[in-house]
């Protein structure tokens, strides 16, 4: 019981409860992991509309003259593309090109940026991000860098109907909020960070709102017929879209490259920590690929860490699996030799001892409309 | 929380339904169980013909979530298994006293009917685990 204790809270909490959602730990935190089941909440995300509690996430705000120049030097994409509003996908490399945290950025004023990046990763990136400002030599008036995150809550709002229920919080919202962009909006009568940005494959939003006001929007998006969801949803929706999930497809010793994140690692860039070895993977090749996969028949489904083989010979490891709920099947992400990752090349899951045929599919797994 | 009282339990969530000589026994899931795995969407069941041992695992059950185990209530040999079920696993959650029932056995030593938990005693269990829930955390 002692190490519970110590599990910290969102603002969500208490409504949590209420709802009687089913609490787990993950990544320091107490959250919900599901209300109702799984399966409704990720069918209400893929047909109507979900909100998860994301408060455990980290949020840092870098500001100042120099906060482009030193983003540009920490991160993996080109941050000189954003306008204000705008943000992007990024990857925090260590200096072997492997990965601290992938994260969104957004530009949220001149010169003011969000970073909002995982809450098992806290503890890990503001020192990293510390170390890496201070080893550029800015005098510190032209940085500033502020780890919000113990009081911020957020909210996620996301499926098909998510613009219908932000517009009855904020009328006009879902038009003057395009995919990929942030405004400031005022949301249950406090002024909250407002994105259109999700890890569901669907429309929605996600919000960043101020720790005491966040269980009342939380509570108007209830009104709006917004279906509680938690972490196991979440976790189906980004499998099936093959988002990657830190801890998973992503670690100190695994590269954006690897992980087939190419398109947002800007090598047109002078440098950047870990340039040289995204530069020389990307030139020469890596040892590993991240493929995504699916089971050719009925099995039980894939989970992290279960052997990948090909030919009867073990070639890799699942990261993440599960049966997806909107294809009926198992499916799942792993790292395997780059030769054994073409479309269509059939892979064996060792499930138990047994092995069961899957095949490489194309990223994402999950398309809408087929 | 359903628990019939014509069934035997297992401190680990299985039940046992005897047939009336007490020569084979019926194996299920009970709804608290079902509920604690949430949507169910593969079992692994053991074949007819398999020989299994009391107490330890004979078959796994795939929520969304994650694998868990089955713990044979008794020791015996599997003579059926319900087909319907593994083509709708689903049917544990819908019915898990009913038409979820997994597979049945003939039972080699009836000596071990006498391990088995009556319907109170397995009411007794569950109260013991849901009482702290109720002022303080649940429990991970």
């Amino acid at each position: 019981m002692s190490s519970e204790t110590q599990l910290k809270r969102t603002p969500l909490y208490e409504s949590h409860r209420r709802l009687g959602a089913r609490l787990v730990e993950f990544g320091g935190w107490e959250m919900p992991v599901q209300y109702d089941g799984i399966l409704a909440e990720h069918n209400a995300v893929r047909t109507d509309c979900g909100m998860f509690d994301i408060s455990h996430m980290g949020e840092v705000r870098v500001s100042g003259p120099q906060a482009l120049a030193f983003l540009n030097h920490l991160l993996t994409n080109d941050l000189a593309k954003l306008s204000i509003g705008q943000g992007q996908y990024n990857l925090m490399c260590n200096g072997r090109g492997g990965t601290v945290d992938d994260l969104y950025a957004y530009r949220i004023g001149e010169q003011e940026y969000l970073l909002i990046i995982n809450a098992s990763r806290i503890e890990a990136d503001v020192p990293h991000i510390h170390v890496i400002a201070a080893s550029m030599g800015f005098p510190t008036s032209d940085i500033q860098i502020e780890n919000c995150s113990d009081y911020t809550g957020a909210i996620a709002v996301q499926g098909p109907r998510s613009a219908a229920v932000m517009e009855a919080l904020s009328p006009g919202i879902a038009t003057e909020i395009k995919r990929n962009r942030i405004a400031w909006k005022s949301l249950a009568g406090v002024n909250a960070l407002v994105a259109r940005t999700g890890y569901t494959g669907e429309d929605g939003f996600e919000m960043v709102i101020p720790a005491e006001a966040t269980a009342a929007v939380w509570d108007l998006l209830l009104k709006q017929g917004a279906k509680p969801c938690g972490l196991g949803a979440r976790d189906t929706l980004r499998t099936e879209m093959c988002y990657p999930l830190y801890g998973h497809e992503l670690d100190e010793d695994t590269s954006a490259i690897e992980a087939g994140l190419a398109k947002f690692v800007a090598l047109s860039k002078i440098a950047f920590v870990g340039k040289e070895h995204l530069q020389r993977q990307t030139l020469s090749g890596t040892s590993k690929t991240l493929v995504a996969f699916r089971m050719s028949g009925r099995s039980a489904p894939p989970r992290p860490h279960y052997p990948l083989a090909v030919g009867g010979k073990t070639v890799g490891e699942v990261t993440s699996g599960t049966q997806s709920p909107s294809l009926g099947v198992g499916i799942g992400m792993g790292y395997v030799p780059p030769v054994c990752a073409t479309g269509g090349q059939v892979l064996e899951v060792e499930i138990r001892g047994k092995r069961f045929p899957a095949e490489i599919v194309a990223k994402p797994i999950y398309r809408k409309n087929g | 929380m359903n628990i019939p009282t014509d069934l035997k339990y297992t401190e680990s969530h299985e039940w046992v339904k005897l047939s009336k000589n007490n020569e084979t026994a019926t194996i299920g899931l009970t709804d608290f169980a079902q509920e604690e795995l949430t949507d169910i969407v593969y079992l692994d069941l053991p074949k007819v013909g398999d020989e299994i041992e009391a107490t330890t695992e004979c078959a796994v059950v795939e929520s969304v979530k994650a694998a868990s185990d089955i713990y044979a209530p008794l020791s015996g040999k599997v003579i059926e298994v319900n087909q319907a079920v593994l083509d709708d696993p689903a049917l544990v959650n819908e019915d898990a006293f009913g038409k979820g029932w997994l597979f049945k056995i003939k039972l080699a030593d009836p000596a071990e009917l006498e391990e088995l938990l009556s319907d109170s005693d397995y009411e007794e269990i569950l109260s013991e685990k849901e009482r702290p829930d109720e002022d303080e955390d649940e429990e991970k």
